[in-house]
């Protein structure tokens, strides 16, 4: 189990605990947090599953592919630590991270 | 809506169990109750012809909620159960284990069918269908590297199973009756860039192929026999050649149907109490000014949002355009809008480098693009369609300008 923490965009925060191996979007549905819709499941298709990280921890949640980098380049409110979260593997090294879902996923 | 009402949601797929989340997340308090005839909890689909056939997902990542969810929601999920009738004027469900249940509101979230082989032979053991977790399930033991995979129908999800096959190491050949594949769903151009990928990774297609006969022997398919007199053996057939939708349940509790269950934008049929959504509703295409069915996640999402809101009494979420994706090899296809009716299709980039993609207009504007390994592209024509902009078949293929360009450009003329 690592705690990864889920802050909406007014700040509220909730805690959850993913599963080594699972995405992070995959542990957020899980555990129904909301302003993650992931509506494609995880195919890299979709973009509603965007989120803020932490820029702390932006390094150990791995290289963006290239496919990733286009479809954030379209979502609103993009920043430097935008991440699709469907494409960022839970492992020990994410404990703790927090990590800020957006107004909107459109 | 008050808490002592009760909804009831026929078919625990991706559309009903959306309708059920997104109900408690607006509020609902009343009774919830789904009922399926699968033995899973909602799911996903598409992983089904992809990585989960490929053995590289576990049964539970494809389910929509933990079943805990819907204990903790309060949702009374009944699996294994089918709705068999409706009484509109007792406002009942009769069950198949007896229970006859009461409702105020009813969805009714039957998705589709397999259309069936309709060839003697297509009952033997080893003729498989790509739907349920189940259909998969008795599938994935049967199929093994150096097996002989015969698929009757070149759509989108056999094409997948034709990939994760080969990439098991299955010997394949591909079935279709056009005279190209995905003829039905898409153009010439991009027929013809899947009929090469699949060849390039040494899959057989044979189009123009009408299947005649199944040769079988102790109830087993040994080969398939086409009307040209073309005989290929094989150790195993998957079908795919198109679905149907479960309208049937609808249809005999007199409410209108019409190649699915007749909605309106608020996805209510005609009688008030009764809602459609997902793959069994027939519903306005509000882009494209023009009613139809559609097969898709986003729509099964979609209109389970939209159920939610009318019951809740909240502001209808903006029908977004719609599309759809699939994935095969390394190849991920993005499509948005409905391309049917085109009149003009226009290339932006070179099939030859898998990175392309196809625009679709009809009568000058654009409705629709085929996007293969290029998100730009799609997302861009997402937002285009969504606001009907006026944008040139020129444009969109120039090059010089990337789609971020053209996207501005063609908002800019939008007022
Ligand atoms: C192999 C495969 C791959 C796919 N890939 C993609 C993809 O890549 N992208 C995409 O957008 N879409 C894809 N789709 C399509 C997508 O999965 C469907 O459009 C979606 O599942 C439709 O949701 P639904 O809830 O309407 O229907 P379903 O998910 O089919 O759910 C309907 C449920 O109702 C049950 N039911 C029917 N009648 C009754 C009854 N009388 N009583 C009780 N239960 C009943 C059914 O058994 C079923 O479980 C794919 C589909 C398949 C089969
Ligand atoms: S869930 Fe669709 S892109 Fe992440």
């Amino acid at each position: 189990m690592v705690k990864i923490i889920f802050a909406d965009h007014s700040g509220t925060e909730r805690e959850v605990d993913a599963n080594v191996g699972e995405s992070v979007m995959e542990a957020a549905v899980r555990n129904n947090i909301p302003g993650i819709d992931a509506d494609c499941g995880g195919a890299c298709a979709c973009a509603t599953c965007h989120v803020y990280v932490d820029p702390e921890f932006l390094a150990k949640t791995g290289e963006q592919e290239a496919m990733e980098q286009s479809m954030l380049d379209f979502a609103d409110g993009v920043q430097e630590n935008s991440r699709l979260s469907c494409q960022i593997s839970v492992g020990a090294e994410l404990e703790g991270m927090k990590v800020t879902t957006p107004e909107s996923q459109h | 809506m008050s808490a002592d009402q009760k909804i009831v949601i026929i078919g625990a797929g991706q559309a009903g169990g959306q309708a059920a989340v997104s109900l408690r997340q607006a509020g609902f308090e009343g009774m919830i109750t789904i009922v399926g005839d699968e033995p899973a909890p909602p799911y996903q689909r598409p992983p089904l012809s992809k990585a989960y056939l490929k053995g590289k997902l576990d049964r539970e990542r494809l389910f929509l909620k933990p079943l805990q969810f819907y204990e903790d929601s309060n949702i009374t999920l009944k699996t294994g159960v089918s709705a068999q009738k409706i009484d509109r004027a007792a406002k009942t469900v009769a069950l198949s284990d007896g229970e006859t249940i009461d409702y105020d509101t009813l969805i009714i979230a039957t998705g589709s069918r397999p259309r069936a082989l309709p060839l003697p032979g297509a009952e033997s053991s080893n003729v498989f269908d790509l739907r349920t977790l189940s259909d998969i399930d008795v599938l994935k033991p049967n199929v093994q590297e150096g097996r002989r995979l015969l698929i009757v129908g070149a759509g989108y999800i056999g094409l997948e199973a034709a990939a994760a096959a080969r990439e098991l190491g299955l010997e394949v050949t591909v079935l279709e009756m056009a005279d190209r594949v995905l003829a039905r769903v898409t153009s010439p151009v991009m027929s013809e860039f899947y009929q090469k990928l699949h060849e390039t990774h040494g899959v057989t297609i044979k189009t123009g192929a009408m299947l005649a006969e199944l040769q079988t022997q102790d109830g087993a398919v040994t080969a398939g026999v086409l009307k040209s007199g073309d005989v290929i053996p094989c150790d195993l057939v998957l079908v795919g050649i198109g679905i149907l939708p479960n309208q049937e349940i609808a249809a005999d509790a007199g409410i209108a149907c019409k190649n699915g269950v007749l909605v309106d934008r608020d996805a209510r049929t005609n009688d008030p109490s009764v809602y459609a959504i997902g793959d069994c509703a027939h519903r306005p295409l509000v882009h494209y000014g023009r009613d139809g069915r559609l097969e898709s996640v986003h729509n099964a999402i979609e209109q389970g949002k939209i159920v939610a809101a009318h019951i809740m009494d909240a502001k209808r979420p903006v029908e977004d355009v719609p599309w759809f994706w699939s994935d095969q090899y390394d190849v991920k296809l993005q499509i948005a809008g409905l391309s049917q009716d085109y009149d003009e299709a226009v290339v932006r980039g070179e099939p030859t480098t898998n990175s392309f993609a196809v625009f679709y207009f009809r009568s000058g504007r654009l409705i629709s693009v085929d996007a293969v390994n290029a998100p730009a592209e799609f997302l861009t024509a997402k937002r285009l369609i969504a606001v009907n902009a006026d944008i040139s078949p020129e444009l969109v293929v120039d090059q010089t300008k990337t789609m971020k360009d053209i996207l501005a450009e063609a908002m800019a003329g939008q007022k």
